[in-house]
């Protein structure tokens, strides 16, 4: 069957042919699609994990149990996996394991442009990375045999433009092998330093017999015969290369990115005058290659910093790129805002209102730092929020901690929030957590979660009750609150910060967009009644604008959330059936 | 062929995605080579989306660099305006002509530059404007006017004769809205 896929659905397909059984995952740009996908296949036993660490744990005990397993995030959740990763690299395997990360250069929905070779290097594992999606099929495909063979869990590095880039991909069938017999293997297994001091040599054994393997393995090929220009380049950055030179050029395109092959770069390398390494983010295959004492240029050409595209090349290179048109006068920019409805944004109005301190998270409430709501003070990672609220009450000794709070989604609680929730507990600040459950995964596009009471199916799973974890872990004052509710907000709020003691406060209300969240009729704006005194406008909310000096409601993007209705003092913002019983 | 490049351009949630799988499928059937190429995540709150959708013999990048589009596809003015970077030198602009704000508008912070077609053809650049969303609302919803817009631009395909761009339709859209998606494609097809 030929289909136009995306790289991640490529990369489900490949792994869905290999026979994989189990994968476990955590959601994440430009990652999350592959798993979604390999959940739609009744043979693998999809899930989504609380964190990436899980989720890798997950994927090595059923490799220990003998199937093949794979595990998928994007490039900052290999950092929360980097545990498991570095000592799986020393037992390696029994049943086949693909470890699939996505990396994003140009940093279209991600904190950082991390490269994630460094941690094939450093883990000392093989690494792929597929130019589009006919070879990100074939190469999550590959990866399992490869991984058994060698005795290593293998990762394939995606990126945006692999991963959300469309191809025609020719499918093959599901061949499922026979699962590896259980058998218990405790020098190989049990890292204790007197078996993992007897596993690191065969680690760098095998990673000579991989280096051997990317000498003469298909994956790593020449192309073109010019003998002025070669170019060593791999994944996306082949083909930006391909479409500026064609066959003009020789070429070294590399499928395996760790470890490289040097008696291959060598001779490629001989066989041209001019050398250069095309790589987006560092200089990686560069360095290696003045490891090998060779002449070569890259990073003096191309920056290492976001993402290319053919016109990077073809300037660097010294060639003529078209002409756009320019226009002049800059044009307004458009952020990503808060949908109109979002149970983040009258939270978001309160904790602006109050001028409060608000360390923040990973998350679409990310979003609550944009004008004019201006709300968040710090975004790190993915759970920092809590334990450095923690960090930043101590650091005052508690002179600003009725001032300051964190906020922090039900997913990324689940995923690193509450290991901070037991600091704060255990080492004794009084903290105000806030939890904005939204009942979903938002900004990854609606992934269950271990909150929502729904797996990754969609079918009914045991649901963490928030209120009953936060007590047990200590914390003696929980509250709830409706984001929708500005009053309840600031008097729970307020309240929570006075008290000397730590407390968490739910705010709970469903994301706007879920199919089961029904939006009221649009309200309206009574335009005698419009004082255009603007307070409406400090929610940032896409639906309302000015028209004519007087507030408007567009009535295609209301929800009927009704958080603008309580800050006019006018009256003026009116729901529907009100106005037209006036 | 030399290769083609079609921009598709809006503003997040307004259906571009819909409308590159449509372009997607409709060129695979002919036989192209295709690569189409979206952003998803962050951008798709309400931001400045794009879709790339490139065709040809041989297709390699999924991108459009600056000044290579044939056609930009905008869901909204603004937009049709951020993008014309990449247009290339007498390439087409077909523009939904409805004006969204974008939050630096809202909040007061920039103002919508109501003008910005007539700076884009005061550059030399062909701009084919229409009112998409009055017609998306002929059609019976709001939501049809990536449809509307799919509709203009096979106006400037006459080689691809109308029932395929309908058979695309079809493979593409939940089977209750096809009738509805069909009279929307008709609208911006014959609109003038």
């Amino acid at each position: 069957m030929k289909k136009l896929m995306i790289g991640n659905e490529a990369v489900a397909r490949g792994i869905y042919e290999a026979g994989c059984k189990v994968i476990s995952s955590y959601p994440g740009t430009p990652s999350t699609e592959i798993t979604e996908f390999c959940a739609t296949y009744d043979e693998i036993r999809s899930e989504w994990a609380p964190n990436e660490k899980v989720a890798l744990e997950v994927a090595f005990g059923a490799s220990l149990g003998g199937v093949r397993s794979a595990c998928c995030m994007k490039h900052v959740g290999l950092n929360v996996a980097a545990d498991p990763l570095f000592t799986l690299s020393y037992t390696g395997v029994t049943g086949g394991l693909l470890l699939c990360v996505a990396d994003d250069p140009g940093m279209h929905s991600s904190q950082n442009e991390q490269d994630s070779r460094h941690y094939a290097i450093a883990a000392k594992v093989p690494m792929l990375e597929p130019a589009d999606s006919v070879e990100a099929r074939e190469f999550a495909k590959a990866a399992f045999p490869l991984s058994e063979e060698f005795d290593t869990p293998v990762l394939l590095r995606m990126c945006t433009r692999i991963a959300h880039a469309q191809c025609v991909v020719e499918t093959a069938d599901r061949v499922e092998p026979e699962p590896f017999p259980y058998v218990k293997q405790p020098q190989k297994f049990i890292m204790t330093p007197a078996n993992a001091i007897r596993r690191h040599p065969f680690v760098e054994e095998r990673m000579k017999k991989l280096a051997e393997y990317a000498e003469t393995s298909p994956l790593n090929r020449t192309e073109g015969e010019s003998s002025e220009l070669g170019i060593i380049t791999s994944g996306t950055c082949y083909q930006y290369v391909k479409e500026v030179f064609g066959d003009k050029v020789r070429i070294l395109k590399l499928g395996m990115v760790n470890p490289l092959p040097p008696k291959k770069i060598a001779s490629f390398a001989a066989s041209v005058r001019r050398l250069v390494v095309v790589e987006e983010l560092d200089g990686v295959i560069e360095t290696f290659c003045r490891s090998l004492g060779l002449e070569v240029e890259g990073k003096n050409l191309f920056p290492p910093i976001g993402e290319f595209n053919q016109a990077t090349i073809a300037k660097a290179f010294g060639l003529e790129v078209p002409e756009g048109y320019t226009l002049e006068e800059p044009i307004p920019v458009r952020p990503p805002v808060m949908c109109p409805g979002c149970p983040h944004r009258g939270l978001f109005y309160v904790l602006s209102k109050l001028k409060l301190t608000v360390l923040g998270d990973i998350g679409c409430y990310t979003l609550g730092s944009a004008m004019p709501l201006n709300a968040l003070d710090s975004t790190l990672c993915m759970g920092a929020s809590v334990s450095g609220l923690h960090g930043f009450n101590k650091a005052t000794d508690g002179k600003m901690q009725n001032r300051t709070v964190c906020v922090i989604g039900d997913s990324t609680f689940m995923h690193s929030g509450m290991t901070g929730l037991v600091n704060v507990s255990y080492n004794d600040t009084k903290s105000t957590v806030i939890i904005l459950d939204n009942s979903i995964t938002g900004m990854t596009g609606h992934q269950q979660n271990p909150t929502t009471g729904y797996n990754i199916k969609g079918d009914p799973a045991a649901k963490v009750d928030l209120e009953a974890l936060c007590r047990a872990i200590g914390i003696d004052r929980v509250r709830v609150v409706d984001p929708y509710n500005l009053a309840q907000c600031e008097e729970v709020i307020t309240e929570e910060l006075a008290a000397d003691a730590p407390s968490v406060i739910i705010s709970r209300r469903p994301c706007a967009l879920l199919k089961y969240v029904k939006a009221k009729p649009a309200l309206v704006i009574d335009r005698d009644k419009c004082r255009s005194c603007k307070r409406c406008m400090k929610l940032g909310c896409p639906a309302i604008h000015m028209e004519d000096g007087k507030a408007c409601i567009d009535a295609t993007l209301c929800v009927g959330c009704g958080v603008c209705e309580q800050l006019c003092p006018f009256g003026a913002i009116q729901k529907q059936d009100l106005a037209k019983g006036e | 062929m030399e290769t083609k490049n079609i921009m598709i351009v809006g503003v997040g949630g307004q259906g571009t995605l819909l409308a590159s799988k449509l372009l997607g499928n409709l060129l695979v059937g002919l036989g192209y080579d295709v690569k189409v190429s979206e952003v998803h995540g962050m951008s798709q709150r309400g931001g400045s989306v794009v879709t790339y959708v490139r065709f040809g013999d041989k297709v390699y990048s999924p991108l459009v660099a600056k000044g290579e589009a044939d056609y930009i596809l905008s869901f909204e003015k603004l937009e049709a305006a951020r993008y014309v970077q990449n247009l290339r030198r007498g390439g087409l602009v077909i523009t939904n002509n409805r004006e969204t704000d974008p939050m630096p508008v809202i909040t007061g912070a920039a103002a919508y530059p109501h003008d910005v077609l007539d700076r884009l053809e005061a550059l030399g650049v062909r701009v084919d404007q229409l009112d998409a969303l009055t017609l998306a609302e002929q059609a019976g919803s709001t939501k049809a006017v990536n449809l509307v817009l799919i509709g203009r631009l096979s106006t400037y395909f006459p080689e691809i004769p109308e029932e395929k761009w309908l058979k695309s339709l079809e493979a593409v859209v939940a089977p209750r809205f096809v009738e509805m998606n069909k009279t929307a494609f008709a609208l911006g097809r014959r609109a003038k």
